[in-house]
């Protein structure tokens, strides 16, 4: 089986010498693959670069060296927005357009792709429903008029409009209650089965990681300094895998 | 009272007047418009640009208005005595409102948002569409009734240079001396500024989003 995206030696340094972030190295050597129906948890804490990596991957940043391949495909040889109409991306909170409707939102990769507006409406409809919102109540509606949970539900089903086969989550549940989150969580984990995609989802909660995580890779200032399954990460003495394990105990 | 009866007695000279009156402040916004929109678009894809633009439209702001007719009536093309130099004057003014608004409006969208629609796939010209005109479009019909309403006042000088429109009362009651001609042109062109503006109001009031 071929891995549905493979990133090898990857690397990001911020430009402009001489200025006070010039050189700096947010992003040192990271290698890993994703699989068709595996979550790949990227764990750390703030500024480990974890988002980073996730930009590197659809080009919203351009890796100083390293190669991403996405579907086979090296991304670099493809055009920025075409690489990014095949990679569903889901962001904390501030991702649904505000000026657009919930079945705009949702639709607007179909629409960029060209496709017919009864064919939009049909795969919107669909996708509403896989997310547990009723499109008869919902499809009108803007972002401000929904809850936070709701609005994660649209944004991981505008992700998978086009049914892309990678799915780049970037702390997607972090902005919600508690209750809502587990809520979010245990029928992301029920989705995570049925539709089978490559995922990569940044968090920096152990317990989501655990969760949702087919394996679990641990980013420390730049480095992946562990990459394996949730046992392997119980089990490793890596002391930064022991200090998210005794934060999380 | 007896405003009431000059313009029953003047009717059509009236309304001649308000019509070109009303001619010469939409077809100044509307190229100002032309210009100022895709300019200000312009300087939020070239920053370094904003400050020289941004000041040279200023200048020509400071400009006072009945000045400004004058120095544009000896210009080839541009100039002369009548509508065409008036409606350039006009154009010059209604440019800096216009073209700051579409530079704020756009340049002020959160990046955030920005970012998700090119995480997206959406390409620049589809980013511009889409996402940022729809988002600054308040903000830049702001500055389009900014500017109308402005025109409005400033059109009454155009009368100075031949161009007509309601400052033809104004100026001639200057000229002899009579409130009542003065009122007869101001009035009308105060309702006018007030209608502009508030039907410009409305349509801005459609895109606030949130």
């Amino acid at each position: 089986m071929t891995d549905v995206l493979q990133v090898s030696g990857l690397r990001y340094e911020l430009g402009g010498r001489g200025t006070r972030d010039g050189g700096r190295v947010l992003v040192d050597d990271v290698s890993f693959s994703v699989g068709a129906g595996e979550t790949l948890v990227l764990l750390g804490r703030s500024g480990s670069g974890k988002t980073t990596t996730l930009k590197l991957i659809n080009r919203l940043l351009e890796p100083s060296t390293g190669k991403v391949v996405v579907a086979g495909r090296s991304a670099a040889a493809v055009e920025p927005h075409r690489l990014r109409r095949g990679i569903g991306y889901v962001i904390q909170d501030v991702g649904l357009l505000p000026h657009m409707t919930v079945e705009q939102n949702v639709g607007l990769v179909p629409r960029l792709e060209g496709w017919t507006p009864a064919r939009i409406r049909e795969r919107v409809r669909e996708l509403l429903a896989l997310v547990g919102l009723a499109p008869a109540q919902f499809a009108a509606r803007r972002p401000h008029e929904l809850s936070g949970g709701q609005r994660q539900r649209v944004g991981v089903a505008r992700a998978l409009a086009v049914d892309p086969p990678l799915l780049l989550l970037d702390e997607p549940f972090g902005a919600l209650d508690p209750i809502t989150r587990a809520e979010l969580q245990r029928e992301f984990r029920g989705l995570e089965g049925r539709l089978g995609k490559a995922m990569v989802f940044v968090t920096h909660d152990v317990r989501e990681g655990f969760l949702l995580g087919t394996r679990i890779g641990l980013m420390q200032a730049g480095r992946l300094v562990f990459l394996g399954t949730v046992e392997e990460f119980r089990r490793s003495v890596h002391p930064e895998v022991r200090a998210f394990l005794e934060a999380a105990a | 009272m007896s405003l009431v009866r000059f313009y029953l007695s003047n009717s059509r000279e009236v309304l001649g007047l308000l019509g070109q009156h009303v001619l010469l402040v939409l077809v100044s916004t509307a190229i100002a418009v032309a210009i100022g929109v895709p300019v200000g678009i312009l300087l939020t894809r070239r920053p370094s640009w904003r400050r020289p633009v941004l000041g040279l439209a200023n200048v020509f702001q400071t400009i006072p208005s009945l000045a400004l007719f004058g120095f544009l009536i000896p210009l080839p093309l541009l100039g002369g005595i009548g509508a065409r130099t008036a409606i350039v004057a006009l154009v010059v003014y209604a440019l800096l409102p216009i073209i700051r608004n579409t530079y704020t409006g756009i340049a002020g969208i959160d990046p955030a948002i920005r970012e998700a629609g090119r995480g997206m796939g959406m390409t620049d010209g589809e980013l511009l569409r889409l996402v940022e005109l729809p988002l600054a479009a308040s903000v830049i019909l702001a500055g389009i009734r900014v500017a109308t309403v402005v025109g409005v006042g400033t059109a009454t000088i155009a009368a100075a240079i031949g161009a007509g429109g309601l400052g033809v009362y104004i100026f001639r009651g200057v000229a002899v001396v009579d409130d009542r001609l003065i009122l007869a042109g101001a009035l009308p062109a105060a309702l006018l500024a007030l209608a502009a503006d508030g039907l410009l109001g409305l349509v801005e009031r459609r895109f606030a989003w949130r």
